[in-house]
């Protein structure tokens, strides 16, 4: 039993299944993580729920150099889902962690860094900063952002390339290693095992689909770079899919996002073979979300009798 | 300031015409602050193409009634089906959100709103002439049904008008109203708006020399700075609309005015 402080809106006071989850060496409290880029830095949402709360929070793709990202219009509202073109805006890995990172490391939960890349070096050269950080337990290798225009989803379209650069981080970084892979791709589970050959700890999937929108009044693009990342329910059955299809294919623990909304969803992605999830998209319509499908997770255990989570990982019956 | 996420209940859904209505909205316990400037972002509900909340500026805040006032144009679905809702239902909001006109060090101002650009203007106003600042309001619009609750705006300063097709007051651009030749006498000029004339406003400031606030509508999505989707260029880079503004001064803004 697991007390929660009480935040603006009113939560179960009490956790009763045992939803402890492991990602590698890295223990999760519950199975449900933010998605980066969806999430800020974890301090945009206190004002909503208990950050302690969750088992973890993925904070904004991080890179070597400070990056303005894209110019605006970067957002374009889609049935069911939304398309962002953000670019990976961030202040550069030291603003990092001389500004940011004092603000949430008192957070008593996993805060792990999103790291981005246009060269393999670059990536390095993150992981090798954010190695030195007591309070960052994981990264997650972003090798499929759609919306830089050098690096990014490249690394992670092809077998050899998301090994290679999996394989050099890996060398340089010690604690659990996670690698976001893309959607945009023919074969997802080839992707997945060049990656956990290459040693990644665990993979996390999927990033947003490419995509597009046009205003037909003006017959222009919404976006300022054409095309976006499409993210939201619309993209849920293709996401299970894929973790599905991934988890036959690899033996590392895996984390399922794409359109999450619910406690429901995030049950489905575990039932598909994902060992936790994580909430993405949802976050702007609800910022108080995440918390909802850890309390959601808990209803689902014990109304189906099922002592730990643990229990639902890949039991999806045929 | 603190945000909440709160189920309100609509008192009071008046539509002024065909494009406009203004929604009163209120709670058991006192709503929380708000200021000039600020906005809420509305969950729309049984609605299964709109996605995302709408951000609306806080149109007015009645402390004793304990209402909050909306001002919202129907321009898509969402807003659509805002228009649709009726007393005694809730309504999900996150608020409130973004920052405030800057009313302090001020003592002649005038306030510019253009089509729906008007909503924030009237908390302004009176939050201003509670500070028994001079307050001169501009009001423009394409055509008549555009400018709103002027009833309301003459409690609180001198009203000026401006209509694109002349059916009230000047006929012409906002931006070519008369009284902007005499933006000498004043020492700020507070606007919101679509962003053509935002920016032909600041010119005019710039050339007058007073100080200019804006408040900008950038279209957005999480509305607390998570998703960085509604950024506008400043002096610093990319910056949020919705937690560094909506309001701009002038001269923070990269603008080639």
């Amino acid at each position: 039993m697991r007390l929660y402080r009480r935040a603006c809106v009113q939560y179960k006071s009490t956790v009763m299944a045992d939803l402890k989850v492991n990602i590698g060496k890295l223990e999760l409290k519950n199975p449900v993580l933010t998605a980066s880029g969806t999430f800020g830095y974890g301090v945009e949402f206190e004002d909503f729920i208990d950050i302690d709360a969750l088992g973890g929070i993925i904070v904004k793709g991080t890179t070597l150099e400070h990056r303005e990202g894209n110019p605006y219009p970067r957002m374009a509202e889609t049935p069911s889902g939304m398309l962002n073109a953000v670019g990976l805006q961030n202040k550069g890995v030291d603003a990092f962690i001389n500004d940011i990172y004092p603000k949430i490391k008192h957070y008593k939960t996993n805060v792990i860094v999103n790291v981005s890349g246009s060269k393999i070096e670059d990536y390095v050269a993150v992981v090798e900063k954010l190695n030195d950080l007591d309070n960052i337990p994981a990264i997650e290798l972003n090798i499929s952002c759609p919306n830089v225009k050098t690096g990014g989803m490249a690394f992670g379209t092809s077998c050899s390339s998301a090994q290679d650069v999996t394989k050099a981080v890996r060398n340089a970084y010690k604690k659990t290693l996670i690698v976001k892979l893309s959607p945009n791709v023919t074969s997802i589970a080839d992707i997945a095992k060049a990656v956990e050959d290459a040693g990644a700890d665990s993979i996390s999937l999927i990033n947003t689909l490419l995509g597009m929108a046009v205003d037909a009044e003006t017959q222009r693009p919404v976006l300022s770079t054409i095309t976006g990342g499409l993210s939201g329910p619309c993209v849920k059955p293709i996401a299970l899919r894929m973790v599905w299809q991934v988890s036959k294919a690899v033996k590392i623990p895996l984390i399922g996002l794409g359109g999450i909304m619910n406690a429901t969803d995030a049950i489905e992605f575990i039932l598909a073979g994902a060992s936790a999830v994580q909430v993405g998209t949802a976050n702007f319509i609800d910022p108080a979300v995440s918390i909802k499908i850890v309390n959601g997770i808990d209803d689902y255990c014990n109304r189906h009798k099922i002592g730990s989570v643990n229990q639902l990982i890949g039991q999806l019956k045929f | 300031m603190k945000k909440y996420i709160h189920d309100l209940t609509i008192v009071s859904n008046r539509k002024l015409n065909s494009q406009y209505f203004i929604l009163g909205l209120s709670d058991i316990a006192p709503l929380p602050e708000m200021l000039p400037g600020q906005f809420v972002e509305i969950k729309v509900e049984n609605n299964s193409s709109v996605f995302l909340r709408r951000p609306i500026s806080v149109h007015d805040v009645d402390r004793e009634k304990n209402i909050l006032y909306l001002l919202i144009k129907i321009v898509g679905n969402g807003t659509h089906s805002l228009s649709l809702v009726k007393q005694g239902e809730k309504l999900n909001l996150v608020y409130p959100l973004g920052n405030n006109f800057n009313t302090e060090n001020v003592g002649n101002v005038i306030l510019a709103g253009g089509g729906c650009g008007i909503a924030p203007m009237l908390y302004l106003a009176r939050l201003l002439k509670q500070k028994n600042k001079k307050v001169s309001i501009l009001l423009g619009g394409r055509t008549s049904s555009d400018i709103l609750e002027i009833d309301e705006f003459e409690k609180y300063g001198s009203v000026y008008i401006s209509t694109d097709d002349g059916s009230l007051g000047e006929k012409g651009f906002i931006t070519k109203n008369t009284v902007l030749t005499r933006l000498k006498e004043y020492d700020r000029l507070y606007c919101c708006g679509p962003l053509p004339m935002l920016k032909v406003i600041a010119a005019v400031a710039k050339e007058n020399n007073i100080d200019c606030e804006v408040s900008l509508e950038n279209t957005m999505a999480c509305g607390i700075g998570a998703c960085l989707c509604c950024v506008t260029e400043t002096i610093d880079g990319n910056k949020c609309v919705c937690t560094e503004g909506p309001v701009f001064n002038i001269n923070q803004l990269s603008w080639q005015i």
